[in-house]
């Protein structure tokens, strides 16, 4: 499952999401927009409406009313249990995305207020190794859930991965069902799960805790799914259809319930509360 | 044991040889005079099996899980279960023929055995995807799952599969949602769930049916997130037998690297030379690790189950605070 994304989403080269400098080229379109305009329309290309990928701060920042955001368990960070390398070490791949991103691992979670109504919140970060999940996001995840649920909070993760780490292999790959068997508890004690899906959302999160949502809400465009693009077209050995794994494929699919414009997503969440009542 | 038509891997090769000078002494119409030859060729045979197994890298480990001779989960099944009895189709779709699930008799044991299935034959293998299973097939051993839960009884998952198929239609089916609806659900069926990876544990293919009270991996299979194919074409940039055996390795695939890191409960030791050298005594000690392992669990209340078993996934991680 992890080829697939990893690939996708260019891991193999780590970069920023957005990169420096006043100005910058539409990943959708390739239109010079000044950056201070973008970031004021929350990343969104005010053109083509091209969602840009957005590291977990900002989305955290986006998400909550302003300084309302508790982060938790911050300062969790990677270990190496398998003292894994390939061309590089694991370890010099951690210490290098936490210079870049100055984040100890690609997940935020914390409580905040969106739009006045309490929240458990957890936003995953591509700019940190793909979004790739090990065991800190798992271990973080699961700890935000069993805070949703002690305290009875609507649960809110927005997801942006590249799907499993695999320098942490096994541990990685149990981390799914961790995260799915807090959610079972979560679900058990009638707690609410928004699941946000982000480009790209992909792989071992993608199967396991980003569609377990009650309510599953998608950004327009969004790549999700399983397996990567690049290992189903070399396994069926045909072209992939236009649109296949977007979000809004898997909206008609049935997979999505809604597609929500960045713009719409903190409103859109207060009303998903309200419905359930949390 | 070396049955002429066993399939040889490339590092089984010295062995193989050993055999063939067996076989041409045997065949032999004077062979009787051989006798003291061959039955030192046979011990110099059998203790180069016992040597080349001892020492199998990883990447090797990998090539005995796959051989094409190894047994499946049919083949436990025929082995191990008594008045099987399969019980087909997801009620969605259709019957995803990689995963097999129904009712059988171990001992005196009933149980529910749900399990990837690879295929024998050519035209087998096609139709089973090479025990890749669709969402259906998830959906198929939780559907049972379930129903084995109101009825109260055990579930046995036989594990061995490359990964969950990816193609066009499993993702427009939600291969994704499929495995994930299966781990949350697995985590709170309240009835004893003992899983064993008995060849291929291909990432959230294979966890999709593993989520248990015990996990036990046979001695030569594998279990990661990722193959080592994937891996190394990813990580290494190019997939070869270098790199293969680079990313087997660093990947700590093996039944006994598993272990040591907490991710399963058990390994069951295989016979010399692997399980398709002796499909029947393996099979006899798989058996007997399901049979213990549920034993030991159907003394549990339900409630307390279901709290082990979250607390042995809640458990897994490596992290610095
Ligand atoms: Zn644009």
């Amino acid at each position: 499952m992890a080829e697939t994304s990893w690939e996708s989403a260019g891991a193999a080269t780590t970069k920023k999401s957005v990169p420096d400098g006043l100005w910058m080229p539409c990943d959708g379109c390739s239109e010079t927009l000044f950056r201070k305009a973008l970031e004021a329309n929350l990343w969104v290309c005010p053109r083509c409406d091209h969602h840009h990928r957005i590291s977990g701060r900002q989305r955290v920042e986006q998400l909550v009313d302003p300084d309302s955001f508790e982060p938790m368990n911050a300062k969790m960070a990677p270990m190496d249990p398998l003292q894994f390398r390939d061309l590089k070490a694991y370890t010099d791949r951690i210490r290098d995305a936490q210079r870049t991103t100055g984040e100890n691992d690609g997940v935020q979670t914390g409580t905040g207020f969106v739009k006045g109504r309490k929240v458990a919140l957890g936003c995953m970060d591509f700019t940190f190794l793909a979004g790739s999940m090990g065991s800190v996001i798992g271990e973080k995840l699961t700890r935000i859930i069993e805070h949703a649920t002690d305290h009875d909070l609507p649960l809110v993760i927005v997801s942006c991965s590249g799907g499993a780490r695999m320098m942490e292999s096994g541990f990685s790959l149990m981390q799914m069902a961790k995260t799915s068997a807090a959610l079972a508890r979560f679900d058990d004690a009638g707690g609410l799960f928004i699941s946000v899906l982000s480009d790209p959302t992909t792989g071992g999160v993608t199967a396991s805790f980003a569609m377990l949502g009650d309510v599953i809400l998608a950004e327009p465009k969004a790549l999700i799914g399983f397996a990567g693009p690049r290992v189903i077209r070399q396994t069926i050995r045909q072209e992939l259809p236009e649109g296949f794994q977007t979000a809004e494929f898997l909206k008609d699919a049935g997979f999505v319930d809604r597609i929500v414009h960045r713009s719409q997503l903190r409103s859109e969440i207060g009303r998903v509360i309200d419905y359930a009542g949390k | 044991m070396s049955t002429p038509q066993l399939v040889t891997l490339d590092f089984e090769e010295p062995v193989a040889e050993v055999q063939r000078q067996i076989d041409s002494l045997e065949q032999k119409p004077d062979a009787a005079t051989f006798a003291e030859e061959i039955a030192t060729l046979r011990q110099a045979r059998d203790n180069l099996l016992e040597k080349t197994y001892a020492n199998l890298s990883p990447w090797q480990t990998v090539r005995v899980a796959r051989h094409p001779q190894r047994p499946q989960t049919l083949d436990y099944v025929r082995m191990i279960c008594r008045d099987w009895c399969e019980l087909h189709g997801d009620r969605r779709y259709r019957d995803d023929p990689s995963i097999v699930t129904g009712f059988a008799r171990i001992g005196s044991m009933k149980c529910l055995v749900v399990g990837h299935h690879k295929g024998r034959s050519t035209e087998e293998r096609i139709k089973c995807r090479f025990g890749c299973a669709n969402p259906e097939g998830y959906r198929k051993a939780l559907l049972k799952m379930q129903m084995a839960e109101k009825f109260r009884l055990p579930i046995v998952t036989l594990i061995d599969t490359p990964g969950a198929y990816p193609g066009l239609d499993s993702e427009e089916r939600g291969q994704a949602e499929a495995i994930a609806v299966n781990l949350r659900e697995m985590s709170r069926l309240r009835t004893p769930i003992v899983c064993c990876v008995i060849g291929e544990g291909g990432s959230g293919g294979a966890l999709g049916i593993g989520v248990g009270d015990r996990v036990a991996m046979l001695q030569y299979s594998w279990y990661s997130v990722i193959s080592p194919e994937g891996c190394a074409a990813i990580l290494w940039k190019k997939a070869n037998e270098q790199t293969n055996t680079a990313a087997a390795t660093a990947l700590a695939l093996t039944a006994e690297a598993n272990l040591r890191n907490g991710l399963v409960d058990a390994v069951i030791p295989e016979p010399h030379g692997g399980a398709h050298r002796n499909p029947q005594a393996t099979a006899e000690r798989l058996q007997s690790w399901i049979v213990d392992s549920v034993r030991e669990l159907q003394r549990l209340a339900p409630e307390t189950l279901v709290r082990l078993r979250f607390e042995k996934f809640r458990a897994i991680g490596s992290v610095a605070h």
